[in-house]
């Protein structure tokens, strides 16, 4: 194998995966089919754990094939399949246009404390409480919090320019999409990361994939068993050191022949940089130095991976603290006592365990209905999806959101089964609307109903009033959207903590009957 | 500023609409003395959708009548509801479609198709059937779903309803044709000419919490009035509408009302349903405004039969 081949092999394989990853999460018209976007899911290494855990097939089991990977080529992931160790190339290679005259690499020690410290708690708090830290460390979700917060924005402006500019040519092909944001606060965790990883990638290379990412470090363990690697040929090297100037890991310490694999990302940038083909990649030969890893490390190896592999369950499923408690009804503003979880959710709690926050739910919701939680969740539930249907609803012919959730904390629903599932219920509450406060007609909610769980009733003169039947009721919170009422609303919707199963609406034959003339 | 411009701007395009129309049924006062418009409402029943209008324009004397050569027109089905068009809780596409056809054989340069759905708006078009149907007929399939579409026109004369948004095809096209489905409605009882014009603004909120039925009718004041509506009763949703739960709802009465008084179109249409005009404020108050006439004995009414 020539050795340009693998760093364009390298270039080709992680630009296409990029781009995939933008255009689904820039998906706004919904049009990219759900199984292609869990083809691109599969390999994702935290995402497709949890769901392994929690499935326990193979269907889920992306991130064994990442591990066998790894331990056959090393961290291949990091640079072939990590969309924010692909971004962050992106940002290393402006940061080297702009910074060209400075000398950003060059042989670095490990942070062997920070790396280490930060995958142990990441582990530990995962297996022992819940997922607070990876939900803020997995790279994954990290990007596709970027990509809903950031880049969907981005996309939007430069569409809503074009429909504007074709709209003056009377074309119509594309369609202006509101660029409404979530609530400010959501932003706070995904801008200390973006300025974080930004920063650090633009000035440092991989340097955060090295220090702080549990992901890198653990398969970085992985790598020191790993049977391809980069080496040294010591009789043809000139100790030019180019190759080291080159590693956006700082890993290559030329003066000893030596590579650090734990922290090699495999971009085959050395390889390429060099001018007497001094390094390449294979298989470890007999007589190459390799740093040897100690049995302790080896361990620490094997426990962190059959510790993701499921073994050690049973603590899992830990009580969260901060989450919200059922509260007493107050009677004008909406008693709500819990928030509505999206559809697939199962129950509360099942849901916030396993959801990492990647925000890919919220950015292909055609309706934009999901929003991510501020502190409906309590603290633990930060940024996770929730219904808020004072924005928008839950569409009734819909499953989009369960079908791509890479974690299983939405499970998949069929349609039909989606119909029937009670994500929460309804709850009118009279003394605010408008047909007692203003004496008038409305009736939005029951218009928007779409199983009649909110149906109509003689009221005083000639008007009609809601009324309502929880039993069919399915949570949608139509009715609550279309209310015109502000600030609090005269119908809402409380959800389950646990979905329930809605009763089928009751179906009646229609008393008019076909007419042979015309009544007039 | 800008709002000032905007608001001198959408006063403009009004008083061009108005003028259109006026345009518009001068003209069609002179094709009434020759054949057509002999008839203030012309029924049709026991045909296919498209075949009645075939049938019921012709005895309206016929597309040109109501539209001019090079004129642009906009067609507004009702397209509020993500369902097939079995439930009927979406105009008819093959009516819709057949519709289209008529304009463009009438000379229409454009035909312009919209809704402001209740449902997510692509789904709604795309199952609703009524996108691929004005497609296929030459339409253009026009979005109604973001704010930005819409612009603020003034209603002085009403009485709630002073001020409204309106979609940027209602006061850019020459001619407006009002295409609503008949349907039971939860809470005015009967949906069909003017309520369909709450898919025309967009702030529909507005309407409910301010006297549903009173800004209904204040609409039918704003110049850009329909010349022609053509009332879909071929399915008819007759309970749990407007937006149906099953077929169970439908019963297919195959009719059609086709007038250019959306009053009278209503009453007729309600009678349909077996509903009392009487009993629904928004056409009593229309009447009582001088918008139309919901006395149908006072109209020269043809009814056909296929």
């Amino acid at each position: 194998m020539t050795s340009s081949f693998l760093r364009k092999l390298r270039i080709f394989i992680s630009s296409l995966l990029l781009i995939c990853f933008v255009l689904v999460f820039a998906d706004f018209r919904a049009v990219i089919p759900e199984k292609y976007i869990n083809y691109l899911l599969y390999l994702q290494f935290v995402p497709s754990a949890l769901k392994y855990i929690d499935l326990l097939t193979m269907a889920a089991g992306g991130f064994i094939i990442i591990l066998l990977l790894t331990l056959l080529t090393g961290r291949t992931y990091c640079s072939f399949l990590c969309p924010l160790g692909i971004g962050q190339d992106v940002f290393s290679r402006i940061g080297g246009r702009v910074k060209k005259k400075f000398r950003r690499f060059g042989y670095k020690k490990p942070h062997t404390i920070i790396r280490y410290s930060v995958l142990a708690l990441t582990l530990g708090t995962a297996i022992f409480w819940g997922l607070y830290l990876l939900t803020l460390l997995d790279p994954y979700s990290i990007f596709g919090r970027f990509m809903t917060y950031f880049g969907e924005p981005v996309i939007l402006l430069v569409n809503n320019f074009f429909t504007w500019v074709l709209g003056k040519f009377d074309v119509y092909s594309l369609h202006h999409v509101d660029i409404r944001g979530f609530n400010p606060a959501a932003y706070a965790v995904p801008s200390f990361f973006f300025l974080l990883v930004g920063t650090m990638s633009f000035v440092k290379g991989r340097l955060y994939c090295n220090m702080i990412c549990p992901v890198g470090t653990l398969l970085g363990l992985i790598s020191k068993v790993s049977i391809f690697r980069v080496k040294f040929s010591e009789s043809k090297c000139t100790r030019c050191g180019r190759c080291a100037l080159k590693c956006k890991s700082s890993c290559i310490d030329f003066l000893n022949f030596n590579v650090d694999v734990s922290r090699c990302v495999n971009c085959f940038n050395c390889i390429d940089v060099c001018p007497e083909k001094s390094l390449s990649y294979g298989f470890i030969g007999s007589g190459e130095k390799h740093v040897q890893t100690s049995d302790g490390r080896r361990k620490f190896v094997a426990a962190s991976a059959l510790m993701l592999l499921g073994i050690t369950p049973g603590v899992v499923g830990q009580q969260k603290k901060g989450a919200p408690v059922p509260g007493k009804a107050s009677t004008v503003k909406e008693p709500r006592t819990f928030p509505v979880c999206p559809p697939g959710a199962g129950s509360f709690e099942e849901f916030t365990e396993k959801c990492t926050a990647c925000s890919l739910c919220i950015s292909v919701c055609p309706n934009n209905v999901l929003q991510p939680a501020f502190k409906e969740y309590g603290i633990a539930g930060l940024m996770q999806p929730v219904m808020n249907y004072h924005r928008s609803f839950c569409t009734f012919n819909c499953t989009r959101c369960t079908e791509i959730c890479p974690t299983n904390a939405l499970k998949p629903l069929l349609l039909e089964a989606k119909k029937l599932t009670q994500l929460g219920k309804v709850v009118f509450i009279k003394d605010n609307c408008i047909v007692k406060t203003e004496k008038t007609a409305c009736g939005a909610c029951s218009e928007a109903c779409p199983t009649k769980a909110v149906y109509m009733v003689p009221y005083e003169d000639s008007l009609l009033i809601p009324e309502t039947n929880q039993n069919i009721c399915i949570g949608c919170g139509h009715c609550e959207y279309a209310c015109p009422v502000v600030p609090y609303k005269a119908i809402f919707v409380d959800g389950n903590p646990v979905h329930a199963a809605a009763a089928k609406p009751e179906i009646k034959e229609a008393e008019i009957t076909t007419p042979e003339e015309f009544p007039f | 500023m800008q709002r000032r411009e905007f608001f001198r701007k959408s006063v403009r395009a009004g008083i061009a609409a108005g003028a259109a129309f006026n345009l518009g049924s001068y003209n069609k006062l002179w094709a009434s003395s020759s054949s057509a418009a002999k008839y203030d409402l012309v029924a049709v029943m026991g045909g296919e959708p498209d075949a009645m209008f075939d049938l019921g324009i012709q005895e309206l004397g016929g597309m040109g009548t109501f539209i001019q050569k090079g004129q642009k027109v906009l067609v507004k089905p009702n397209i509020g509801w993500d369902v097939v068009p079995e439930l009927a809780a979406n105009t008819n596409p093959g009516l819709v479609k057949r519709i289209i056809e008529h304009c463009f054989r009438a000379g229409a340069k454009e035909v312009y198709v919209f809704d402001h759905t209740c449902d997510n708006w692509i789904n709604t078009y795309r199952n609703s059937g009524i996108e691929n149907a004005s497609k296929s007929a030459g339409a253009k399939v026009v979005p109604g779903n973001t704010e930005n579409y819409y612009q603020e026109i003034e209603i002085p004369t009403a009485v709630r309803l002073k001020k409204a948004k309106v979609h940027e095809l209602v006061l850019e096209t020459d001619v407006f044709i009002n295409v609503p489905i008949l349907k039971d409605h939860n809470s005015t009882r009967m949906t069909a000419c003017l309520k369909n014009m709450m898919g025309v603004v967009w702030d529909r909120g507005y309407w409910h919490s301010n006297n549903l039925h009173q800004c209904i009718a204040d609409y039918a004041l704003f110049e850009k009035k329909p010349v022609l509506n053509v009332v879909d009763c071929y399915n008819v949703m007759v309970k749990h509408g407007p937006q149906g739960v099953s077929k169970e709802d439908v019963v297919t009465m195959k009719s059609q009302i086709i007038t250019s008084d959306w009053v009278a179109g209503d009453a007729a249409a309600a009678k349909m349903l077996g509903i009392d005009p009487q009993r629904i404020d928004y056409i009593t108050v229309a009447d009582k405004m001088g918008l139309g006439t919901m006395n149908l004995e006072s109209l020269n009414i043809r009814r056909l039969k296929m």
